[in-house]
């Protein structure tokens, strides 16, 4: 193989990588005030929210399936650590564990009618989207909620210099990260997406498998809201509405596969900053308010051209060659 | 010498009609024994029994002497029987190492127990891989291995799983020459091990190179069974069919009358053909044999418009053939692929669907598609095509036998009046008795004017049947062969000619 060749490949299994690479620097060069110490840290905080929740979207898409639910999980996850606080004065870390333990079971609640009932996920999270979303509209009949202000403290805080949503995503992507390389489990949520079948066959728990991810999502989903609230210090009703496509989004542009067995924790951390680059990037740069969605579409469907691109390209690779290429 | 397994009387009945009947034998440890037979022998019935996967209605079973009575396919793996069958069950997305241990990681010490030992699990595949002689990194990830090394690897997980018997089902079907080798050698080495195999294959030839016993199914029934001296490969198929196979070729009714319907000049695809230049006249029927990846099924797929061609042109009746493989099918070509299971069918979908779809076009009525006329057409074809079914409108192809699903596939295309067909292994897969069939179908096609190129690793197949005989070797035609000067011999060398060189 040529170098040339050789270095093409790279580029394609790195694809993710370049892409926000090449994000930045158009943006660092179009605007000055981008590339700012300050901003970057901004732009990586405000990834944060969509980042912890694509670590676990990615664990779902590993499996070939999807949640859509995510959005509402963070809607519904918010309000019951707003209401241990509001009613029975919480503390922010008794809060973060109801908040957490919400968004398990909301996930469970998935796991079972996906595992238990065998409805197809994209089926169930849609439906769930709704109940969830629903049931929170239900308990607070649209009124906003108001967090007290030690939440804001926390949420605001920063450990060495570090912000805190900064230092949870990390402790969560490298956890993830983690778990899928070097546990058993991890390797089986591999194994199962790339073949089902063959995975019931080796006699591996597909159905723990299948569940556990729902559940992983579910509880991330619930943090990654958490984590959001506790920067705004108020839940209106409308909370991680849509939020579902963003996370979904930055796991695909970050390399995850949509058809399983393809992609990591990195997959969510490359994709969330490169969402979040674009957005802050096209504030920056003072584009027309109205069109940003427009662009913020357009950059999204580039990446996943270019992924596809990667991808037949990984195939031709594979592909057996008779004779010689002649020059 | 102790049977390792054992059937006393078994069968199997569906419904009341045996599909294994009254069946004992002995499969000896250590000893490969050769199981052979037509599709519907009872060949599947007998490894499912065995696999776990379906009860015997009567007889036992009796593993290492006790008696035998898999639930389930964990009982028979757990038994210690693995199965390697043409489609693997492993994860193309991991590595060899992670592969062979995916049920049972060897985990850190202590309180990393929770964590897979990568080191240990590297070092253990690659003592396992030692074993087998294979010398496959246990790093890699499957999909970067061809299918030869994927089926070692499946092996090796046998092994690993310390199974004592293992059993191949029809595993070269996707091999290359040297990836099969390098699987009878593997074979070979299991035997030394003292593992008992049971090699199921329609390839008599490579049954009979690797087996010591061989014992034969018809009609359920074991119908001759013994050491390999005493089964040539005449017997084994005088044995399979119950009679002579000296009719399985037609003669050639209709001699080639000359119009050429396809003329190919001087076709290139960088990497994959070169310069290829044949021609196939109408009735006429050209083989083209070299070894597998000498760009034969390449060259029917850039016929065929999958897959581009850089120079040279290709004509069917003096039309450049242009476009997909849409519109090649327009101008009149068919192409029988030699994947009927992915490529060529629609396997849960029912006959009189797979039947009629190129043709769907032609079938329509004032309002959509006219039922009355599809039914009529697909009862037309199954009598063309001398299909055994029960209900073309509900039985799905996949519950045809192999050589009535190619009945299928080569049947959907004759709505469509090709001018050429493209058969790629049409026979592959399907029992010798079906096999005859299929070539005395191919033949009246001829006859009825059409050109057939016909793709074949067999080359008794394409002496039988064809008018001319093209020879592939690395992408290029090296030589041409007429039916006068059919010569095994020379045939064959010119496949090997410059793949030889490419070895050395």
């Amino acid at each position: 193989m040529t170098s040339t060749q050789g270095a093409l490949d790279v580029a394609t299994r790195m694809g993710a990588v370049l892409m926000l690479v090449a994000i930045v620097l158009v943006f660092g060069v179009l605007t000055p005030g981008f590339l700012a110490p300050d901003s970057l840290a901004n732009t990586v905080k405000q990834s944060s929210f969509i980042g912890i929740a694509a670590v676990g979207m990615v664990f779902v898409l590993l499996t070939a399936g999807i949640d859509l639910s995510v959005g509402s999980v963070m809607f519904l996850g918010s309000l019951v650590a707003g209401l241990v606080m509001r009613d029975a004065g919480a503390g922010v870390g008794l809060a973060l564990l109801a908040c957490l333990a919400t968004g398990a079971i909301l996930g469970a609640i998935n796991a079972v009618l996906i595992v238990g009932l065998r409805v197809i996920p994209f089926i169930v999270t849609l439906s769930t989207l709704f109940l969830y979303r629903g049931f929170g509209t239900w308990l607070t009949e649209s009124r906003q909620l108001d967090f007290p202000d030690e939440v804001r403290s926390f949420g605001l805080a920063s450990v060495g210099g570090i912000p805190v949503p900064i230092l949870i995503f990390a402790a969560v992507a490298l956890l993830a990260h983690v778990i899928l390389r070097h546990t058993a489990f991890g390797r089986h949520v591999y194994a199962f997406g790339n073949d089902p079948l063959a995975a019931a066959k080796a006699g591996l728990p597909v159905r723990r498998i299948q569940a556990t991810v729902y559940v992983v999502s579910g509880t991330l989903a619930a943090l990654a809201g958490f984590v959001l609230i506790s920067q705004i210090g108020r839940l209106d009703a409308g909370f991680g509405e849509g939020r579902e496509f963003d996370v979904i989004a930055a796991a695909v542009l970050g390399g995850a596969s949509l058809f399983g067995g393809i992609g990591g924790a990195g997959s969510a951390v490359l994709g969330a900053l490169t969402i979040q680059a674009v957005k802050a990037g096209l504030v920056f740069s003072g584009v027309n308010l109205y069109l940003q969605p427009l662009l913020q579409g357009a950059v999204i469907l580039l990446a996943v051209f270019l992924d596809g691109l990667r991808e037949a390209r990984l195939r031709s690779l594979r592909r057996r060659v008779i004779r010689p290429r002649t020059a | 010498m102790t049977a390792l397994l054992r059937f006393e009387g078994l069968g199997k009945d569906w419904f009341g009609v045996p599909a294994v009947r009254d069946l004992s034998l002995d499969i000896p440890e250590g000893r490969v024994l050769g199981l052979i037979g037509e599709n519907g022998a009872g060949k599947s019935t007998l490894m499912n029994m065995i696999g776990g996967i379906t009860a015997p209605t009567h007889g036992r079973m009796l593993w290492r002497g006790q008696p035998y009575a898999p639930a389930s396919a964990a009982d028979a793996r757990a038994a210690g029987i693995a199965f390697i069958h043409q489609e693997l069950n492993l994860f193309t997305n991991l590595t060899v190492a992670e592969n062979l241990f995916i049920d049972g990681f060897p985990r850190r010490p202590g309180l990393l127990r929770p964590f897979i030992d990568r080191r240990a699990m590297r070092d253990r595949a690659a003592e396992v891989l030692a074993r087998l002689a294979l010398d496959l990194p246990p790093e890699r990830t499957l999909d970067s291995l061809s299918p030869g090394e994927r089926q070692l690897v499946e092996i090796a997980r046998a092994l690993h799983h310390d199974a004592a018997l293992i059993i191949f089902d029809e595993p070269t079907t996707s091999l290359t020459p040297r990836e099969t080798d390098r699987l009878f050698q593997a074979i070979e080495g299991l035997r030394a091990a003292g593992k008992t195999v049971i090699y199921i294959s329609h390839i008599l030839a490579d049954v009979q190179r690797l087996s010591d016993g061989i014992a034969v199914l018809r009609d359920g029934r074991l119908v001759g069974e013994g050491p390999v001296a005493d089964f040539d490969i005449p017997r084994m198929i005088r044995t399979m069919i119950g009679r002579d196979l000296a009719a399985v070729y037609p003669s050639r009714t209709a001699p080639p009358r000359g119009r050429p319907v396809l003329e190919v000049q001087g076709l290139s695809a960088p990497g994959v053909i070169e310069d290829v230049s044949l021609t196939v006249r109408e009735g006429e029927i050209l083989g083209l044999f070299g070894l597998m990846g000498s760009g034969r099924s390449e060259l029917a797929r850039i016929l065929m418009g999958l897959d581009p061609a850089m120079r040279g042109d290709a004509r069917l009746l003096g039309h450049p053939l242009r476009g997909g493989p849409r519109d090649r099918i327009r101008q009149g070509l068919a192409f029988v692929t030699e994947n009927r299971r992915e490529e060529g069918l629609m396997m849960d979908a029912s006959i009189r669907d797979n039947l009629t779809l190129p043709a769907i076009e032609r079938l329509r009525g004032p309002l959509g598609l006219d039922a009355d006329r599809i039914a009529d057409t697909a009862q037309a074809l199954r009598e063309t095509v001398r299909l055994k079914a029960q209900d073309l409108a509900r039985q799905p192809v996949r519950s045809l036998s192999g050589g009535n699903q190619q009945k299928v596939v080569i049947g959907k295309w004759l709505p469509t009046e090709p001018r050429l067909f493209i058969l790629d292994e049409p026979t592959r897969g399907v029992d010798v008795g079906a096999r005859s069939e299929i070539y005395g179908l191919m033949d009246r096609l001829a006859a009825e004017g059409a050109g057939l190129l016909v793709i074949s690793s067999e080359l008794d197949e394409l002496m039988g049947l064809c008018d001319r005989i093209s020879v592939m070797s690395r992408g290029e035609v090296v030589a041409t062969f007429d039916r006068a000067r059919f010569d095994e011999r020379r045939i064959i060398a010119s496949a090997f000619r410059q793949a030889e060189g490419d070895a050395a």
